[in-house]
């Protein structure tokens, strides 16, 4: 059976068994559509949020820009598990008790306003669709490779994709569809990831296998890529070259922002009791980390992998560069998609791939008769393209398409229904139209997902980066507004409607801002007054970090306006006081 | 009633100082270890990188599963000894 056909296969299959989950559990009433009726148990429910939450960004993107970057783009790794440690201290149980299906619920109810709440929804909107944009990117990119296409159509194909499965099931379909493909997507990782590892250092365990000594070589294999690496004219592997501010603060914000993703928190609704939300985000990023703690491995594998396959010779020895009619078949049919391209600068038929912007490795260049990197590899095709690298058989490559495809379509889909819920709960029934019936609101839930997975689509056509990228500016807009506002509606009494709504605002207007200067006005590309390079950032605080900022004027500005402003009534101080023990907490419950 | 509320604001208390103390760990394991204390720790190797490194891509990923499995069961056990368990 040739690649293409068992592609089909395996994708096929995978997709069937999740339109088969969606359509048995079909929602019927509301309660069920947004929280599956309040009795997941935490070990399931953190399988499901481990695959709501691990997207196209850590399945396919993330490893892809460790193994380019190194060291620096460990903020990905730490951000993205350290997040869970806050949501489970700092909010989960506390939303738990409160008990209402959604986060403006909870905004609009402890600042008793409606500001607030419609606030809220807009924050989680802009939040959500940005995050859908770069799932669309890393849908597109699986798509055209393996429906070999351009990543335009493939992105076409994948909303459609998404479109139908996200409307087809509510919160419950979701919830048992994604343990599903959790299940499909950590198969999918780890599998070549171990294999990969057995080959290169002996070790099944890729985490182990990282810090392991090379099967050929006999050095460790960090030391192996920092060598090669460094003869390629890139810097050390494992060397800090990022600003420590920018890093740290990089991290923070995805750390925070992960804690105040709505469509994570809406998981922890779902839970039957207090003590399970606690349980439950332990158990999710047990889940999580299965993938986190192997993706530095695949990260740093797979450059390696790659360097051998391009310098067969030896890297940056004399003819030692890839002959390019010999190249591997999986560059060709990378180079369909236009994600890897060659250009022979030289003329000589090799393909010599090296760091052509380092000035103090130039002169080396010029004596070898480089005349400029040759390969362009886009760092979002590294995972998908890892197998193949490794000569991996057929079927482990399958089975990573429908992984990257796994990991996308459920985070996109939890997303959708954030958005979803967010429109036809908080704004319509909460404010536009209190008495619509229960039909007319999973009617608008739909209408308000297709809507937004049109927009997602169409701004995803040009991306503002790679899907984590993207992702982690989504983090960003969290992390200055949800979380501030939600950490601080639960550990102080005395922030009131004003002080959250000037927050949040500040936190978001802020944040939006720093963005669109240097990334277009609503990623509209071309619009941006800055270029997005070091040079130009503000204390060289780049568009993904600046969350941190973000979320601490949030603080202070809700601190400020509520010191000066009324005190919150004495029956939200009380309510305040009621989510913080957690006897007496129900089943989610409607207004 | 007050006696209610003392215990109230004991218990809560009590998890405060839990927070406050997996948090300290919490920023240790990544900002500390993993970024900012990394140029100190260089000295201990690790397959053939420092430490640092080392926290960075797989040490505070493990710490930060002890510490919310921690803060679960000691928080639970909280829970009893003031009372305000689940029924």
């Amino acid at each position: 059976m040739d690649q293409q056909t068992l592609i089909y296969l395996v994708v096929g299959a995978s997709f069937a068994l999740y339109l088969g989950i969606a359509v048995w559990a079909r929602a019927g009433t509301t309660g069920e559509f947004y929280t599956a009726g309040g009795g997941v148990p935490p070990v399931t429910n953190g399988m499901a949020t481990a695959a709501d939450w691990m997207s196209a960004a850590s399945f396919i993107s993330m490893a892809g820009l460790i193994a380019f970057v190194g060291y620096d783009n460990s903020t990905y790794l730490m951000g993205w598990t350290g997040g869970y440690v806050l949501l489970a201290m700092l909010l989960a149980p506390y939303l738990r008790k409160f008990g209402k299906f959604t986060v403006p619920d909870f905004i609009g109810d402890r600042f008793y306003s409606q500001t607030a709440r419609l606030v809220g929804v807009v924050c989680l909107v802009v939040i959500s669709v940005t995050y859908v944009i770069g799932q669309m990117t890393g849908v597109g990119v699986t798509f055209a490779r393996f429906l070999q296409v351009s990543t335009t159509t493939g992105l076409f194909i994948g909303s459609a994709v998404v479109f139908a499965y996200a409307v087809l099931g509510g919160m419950k379909g979701i919830t048992y569809t994604q343990v599903a493909q959790y299940c499909v997507l950590i198969t999918a990782y780890t599998i070549p990831a171990i294999f990969i590892s057995l080959q290169l250092t002996g070790n099944p365990l890729p985490p182990l296998g990282l810090f392991s000594d090379t099967v050929q070589e006999g050095v460790p294999i960090l030391q192996r890529l920092d060598q090669v690496v460094t003869d390629l004219g890139f810097g050390a592997y494992t060397a800090h070259r990022d600003s420590t501010l920018n890093m740290v603060l990089f991290t923070m914000s995805l750390m925070i922002g992960t804690a105040g993703l709505p469509h994570v928190i809406i998981r922890f609704f779902t839970v039957p009791k207090v003590s399970d939300a606690r349980w439950s985000a332990g158990w999710a990023l047990v889940f999580i980390a299965l993938l986190y703690l192997t993706a530095p491995a695949v990260g740093a594998m797979a450059r390696l992998n790659l360097i051998n396959t391009v310098w067969p010779g030896g890297a940056g020895a004399p003819n030692g560069a890839l002959v390019y009619e010999q190249r591997p078949d999986w560059m060709r049919t990378w180079e369909t998609t236009g994600l890897l391209r060659f250009e022979d600068r030289n003329n000589d038929g090799r393909i010599q791939y090296y760091n052509d912007r380092n000035p103090a490795f130039a002169d080396q260049a010029r004596q070898q008769g480089w005349q400029g990197n040759e390969l362009t590899v886009n760092a979002d095709i590294l995972v998908l393209a890892n197998p193949e690298i490794a000569n991996l058989p057929g079927w482990v490559i399958a089975l990573v398409a429908a992984g990257g495809l796994a990991a996308a379509l459920s985070t996109a889909a939890g997303l959708l229904l954030a958005i979803s819920s967010a429109i036809s709960h908080d704004l319509i029934k909460g404010a536009l139209k209190p008495d619509i019936s229960e039909r007319g609101e999973l009617l608008a839930a739909r209408i308000s997902m297709a809507a937004a997975i049109a927009l997602a689509t169409w701004l995803g056509l040009n991306p503002p980066g790679f899907a984590a990228q993207t992702v982690a500016l989504a983090f960003g807009l969290a992390a200055a507004t949800i979380f501030p506002v939600l950490m601080m509606g639960i550990f102080s009494k005395r922030i009131n409607n004003s002080g959250a709504v000037a927050g949040m605002l500040a936190g978001l207007l802020f944040t939006t801002i720093y963005i669109f200067v240097y990334k277009g006005w609503f990623f509209i590309p071309g619009t941006n007054q800055f270029p997005d390079t070091a040079a130009y950032w503000v204390f060289g605080i780049s568009p993904t970090s600046v969350g941190t900022i973000g979320a601490l004027l949030n603080f202070g500005v809700a601190y400020a306006v509520s010191r000066v402003t009324q005190a919150p009534p004495a029956e939200i101080q009380r309510m305040v006081e009621s989510i913080r023990i957690p006897r007496g907490a129900g089943a989610a419950v409607e207004h | 009633m007050s006696e209610n509320s003392a215990s109230a604001s004991d218990y809560w208390k009590a998890n405060l100082r839990l927070v406050r103390n997996c948090l300290i760990i919490w920023f240790l394991a990544s900002f500390g270890f993993g970024i900012l204390l990394r140029p100190l720790l260089s000295g201990i190797r690790i397959g053939g990188t420092d430490v640092g490194f080392w926290f960075a891509q797989q040490g505070s990923i493990l710490i930060f599963l002890a510490l919310i499995f921690y803060y679960a069961w000691r928080m639970n056990r909280i829970d009893r000894r003031f009372g305000v368990e689940e029924n």
